[in-house]
């Protein structure tokens, strides 16, 4: 596309954004209304195709298309009350589903009816996620589910699960998954809170026992799970790594504010150390930048992991450097009861929280060390350790 | 902030095949190395194919002034390739360094015949610098007398031993001049070099008649500019330096075999190599926005500068550490060319300030002071 192509595209959009809201009155339509009726026009996320909420135009235009309905004070689908459902359901269901599966879930997930969670991770299958043991058996038109997933944020509250369950334990572990679309409200799923160092229980266990899903709701074939959990996961660690924020975005941001509203608190040591960091954290955003260029014509390859990585490592350096420029203040921490947060958000609450909360963010949608693996085989083409978990039907496994 | 493009367009990879093409044939890395022993045969026929055969040396130049009318960008994906390859060119210090200098001055000046003869590839230049100094540093240790004669001299200059004539700064009660001088008339000594790609000079000047191009009034600021845009760009030489140690690196890692298995398998190089992609690909893209911003012009052009000169001036020294390192043994060898990357990295982290300087500038640009001393 050559720039003046681009631009052309940018103010077809923002005239159609200006017709939509003339058409659409805000202030007196229902909120659920005016989302679906966003939805149906296109403008819910415009790198969708027309139909499922887009209008197959780049990616980087729907912030033009946020701002624009922001600044006229229409309500938006509340991004952050259904991280997973936006950032990794809808991108797996695009990619996978049928027309009905798109046509059923896409508008609701989109307009936060249907807040998602997604029950991948097992006591028994972390970092080797392909070993998880949670079986699906046929039963009729019917898929029985029975099994205990780990790590669940949102489960609480959401609708709807993005599943992994092991469909043929006699084939190798990579081949024998299927991937689900669960109802969180089946008979049989039992969520219970799981607490962490912070406190908090943002996590969950979900325990499912007898749970049925219909064949219908089965995202790509049979025995193709792991190939489906993989685009997910991609999803997930540009969801985590990619920022898309601006300049001092996430701890950094919370650090440079601690330095230039506390001189009392700089150190001669910390201050080259904040400034790499500060630079650290510009070349993240200018990667991300790049990236989301990137993307604009496809799907995240596992160019993704790297964002990730380099994501968590200043989360946690910027966090810790924090408490130790708060010195004595950084001793005390503000509350340690047992609460279910509403929405998680790295950068919040107080200093403490946010050293003990980043800790997570070098474990959580791959470990440091896993992506690390995915960076050096699946980019840069090095061989894998020695495995002895290939070539054997899962059931046969050590475990 | 604008949101710069930060892709590479179809006329910049075209650009980068001719430029790898035309060093691969005419440069190979036994002949590179030979310059650390005194055989300087290859930097002038490839200096001569890269600013006159395929047109390199006015990409910076306007059409109406001789040049090709480019911008930064493509400079940057020319400098990429350079140091992928460790090129021994002065086309930083002319095509680059020099040339902003001499943009600053008013077409149908002096400085048009210069121009026409850069453009062309006939002529070569060099701004009278020390290498290290970077954006914000002092200039001039030149002096001029009322007859126009130059008197001073300058360490560790790069490109003055390429050039046929100098850029000098000069100190005038009204500020830095800049002025010409044949290079034929100045003392030109070689350094031995921590960098041999790119061999400094100490340059002396005593009495030599310069001609002058930028008055008191602009040359400060020609000169400033010219540093600003050379420390922009040099981001994507170490960008270049950084991606071939790191590719050939790995290659080397996938074929050579210990313990009865290929060396890169094993998780504890794999994990070191992984970090390093993910600081390479950074740099890219830290180096690409600061060219994006300096072609563009964009306000966000000092700070994206500082930040990329803070960034891949370290991680270019990284990779070429790793590469000596991951190489074992024939990493530390004469023969292997991974030491002519480590010693242009190296010698890069200094060229055009320290990283340490840049964010020193950093700070004050983006409000991150340093903390007051007590007492």
């Amino acid at each position: 596309m050559t720039t003046t192509d681009a631009r052309t595209v940018g103010e077809d959009l923002r005239q159609r954004v200006a017709d939509f809201l003339a058409e659409h009155d805000h202030t007196t339509m229902d909120r659920l209304d005016f989302l679906r009726a966003r939805y149906d026009a296109g403008l819910a996320w415009v790198n969708f195709p027309e139909g499922h909420g887009g209008l197959g135009l780049p990616r980087a235009l729907q912030g033009q298309v946020d701002a624009q309905l922001a600044a006229a004070g229409a309500p938006d689908n509340n991004p952050r009350g259904n991280g997973i459902g936006l950032g990794m359901a809808a991108p797996t269901i695009l990619a996978f589903g049928t027309e009905e599966q798109k046509k059923k879930f896409l508008r609701p997930l989109w307009t936060g009816e249907q807040v998602w969670c997604q029950l991948f991770s097992e006591p028994g299958a972390g970092s080797d996620l392909a070993a998880v043991s949670t079986r699906a058996v046929r039963e009729g038109g019917d898929w029985v589910v029975n099994g205990q997933k780990v790590w669940t944020s949102s489960a609480h509250k959401a609708q709807m699960a993005i599943l992994v369950a092991r469909t043929n334990p006699e084939v190798s572990k990579h081949a024998g998954l299927s991937y689900f679309l669960c109802n969180m409200d089946a008979p049989g799923v039992d969520v219970r809170p799981l607490r962490q160092i912070t406190g908090e229980a943002e996590f969950n266990e979900v325990f499912l026992t007898d749970v049925h899903i219909p064949d219908s709701q089965r995202l790509g074939d049979e025995g193709q799970g792991w190939r489906v959990a993989t685009a997910t996961l991609n999803n997930e660690r540009v969801a985590i790594g990619g920022g898309g924020g601006g300049r001092e975005s996430g701890m950094v941001g919370v650090l440079a504010k601690s330095w230039r509203e506390h001189p009392e608190r700089r150190g001669v040591g910390q201050h080259d150390k904040l400034l790499r960091l500060w630079v650290d954290n510009e070349v993240a955003r200018m990667t991300g930048q790049r990236l989301r260029q990137k993307l604009a014509a496809g799907e995240p390859g596992p160019e993704g992991s790297a964002m990730k990585l380099t994501f968590a490592r200043i989360a946690q350096e910027a966090s810790g450097m924090e408490l130790e420029l708060l010195g004595e203040e950084g001793l005390r921490a503000s509350d340690w009861t047992m609460k279910r947060p509403q929405h998680v958000d790295f950068t919040g609450r107080d200093a403490v929280y946010r050293y003990l909360r980043a800790k997570g963010n070098s474990i959580e949608g791959g470990t440091s060390e896993i992506l690390r693996n995915v960076i050096s085989e699946r980019v840069l083409g090095l061989p894998s350790e020695p495995r002895v978990d290939t070539g054997i039907a899962w059931k046969d496994l050590p475990r | 902030m604008s949101d710069l493009n930060l892709l590479y367009t179809d006329v910049e990879d075209d650009l980068r095949s001719s430029v790898r093409d035309l060093v691969a044939a005419r440069s190979e890395p036994a002949s590179v190395a030979a310059v650390y022993d005194g055989d300087r045969s290859v930097v002038d026929p490839l200096w001569r194919a890269i600013a006159g055969d395929l047109g390199l040396a006015g990409l910076l130049i306007p059409e109406e002034r001789g040049g090709a009318g480019a911008s930064a960008r493509e400079v940057a994906v020319v400098l990429e390739e350079l140091g992928r390859s460790v090129a021994p060119v002065p086309f930083l210090t002319s095509s680059v360094v020099a040339t902003t200098v001499l943009l600053a001055a008013a077409p149908g000046g002096a400085a048009d015949d210069l121009l026409a003869g850069l453009a062309a590839g006939e002529r070569t230049a060099a701004l009278v610098l020390p290498l290290a100094a970077g954006p914000g540093d002092e200039a001039p240790a030149f002096a001029v007398d009322a007859d126009g004669r130059l008197t001073g001299s300058a360490r560790s200059v790069a490109g003055a031993l390429e050039a046929d004539v100098l850029l000098v700064p000069v100190g005038t009660a009204g500020g830095t001049a800049v002025y010409a001088v044949p290079a034929a008339d100045a003392r030109i000594e070689p350094v031995v070099s921590l960098d041999m790609t790119r061999q400094l000079a100490d340059v002396t000047i005593e009495g030599a008649a310069g001609q002058e191009l930028l008055g008191g009034a602009q040359g400060g600021d020609a000169v400033a500019r010219a540093l600003e845009v050379g420390a922009a760009l040099l981001a994507s030489e170490q960008f270049g330096v950084a991606q071939w140690c790191l590719t050939t690196t790995i290659t080397y890692l996938k074929d050579r075999r210990q313990f009865g298995r290929v060396v890169g398998g094993y998780q504890a190089i794999k994990h070191r190599l992984a970090d390093l992609y993910a600081a390479v690909e950074s740099a890219g893209a830290a180096a690409r926005y600061a060219a994006a911003a300096t072609a563009e012009d964009d306000p966000d052009a000092v700070v994206s500068t500082a930040v990329a000169q803070s960034f891949c001036s370290d991680v270019a020294v990284k990779a070429a550490e790793e590469a000596v390192q991951l190489h074992g043994g024939i990493g530390m060898t004469w023969e292997h060319p991974a030491h002519l990357y480590l010693k242009r990295a190296k010698a890069d982290q200094i060229a055009f300030g320290t990283p340490a300087t840049h964010r020193a500038r950093l700070a004050e640009l983006v409000d991150l002071p340093a903390p007051v001393p007590v007492g």
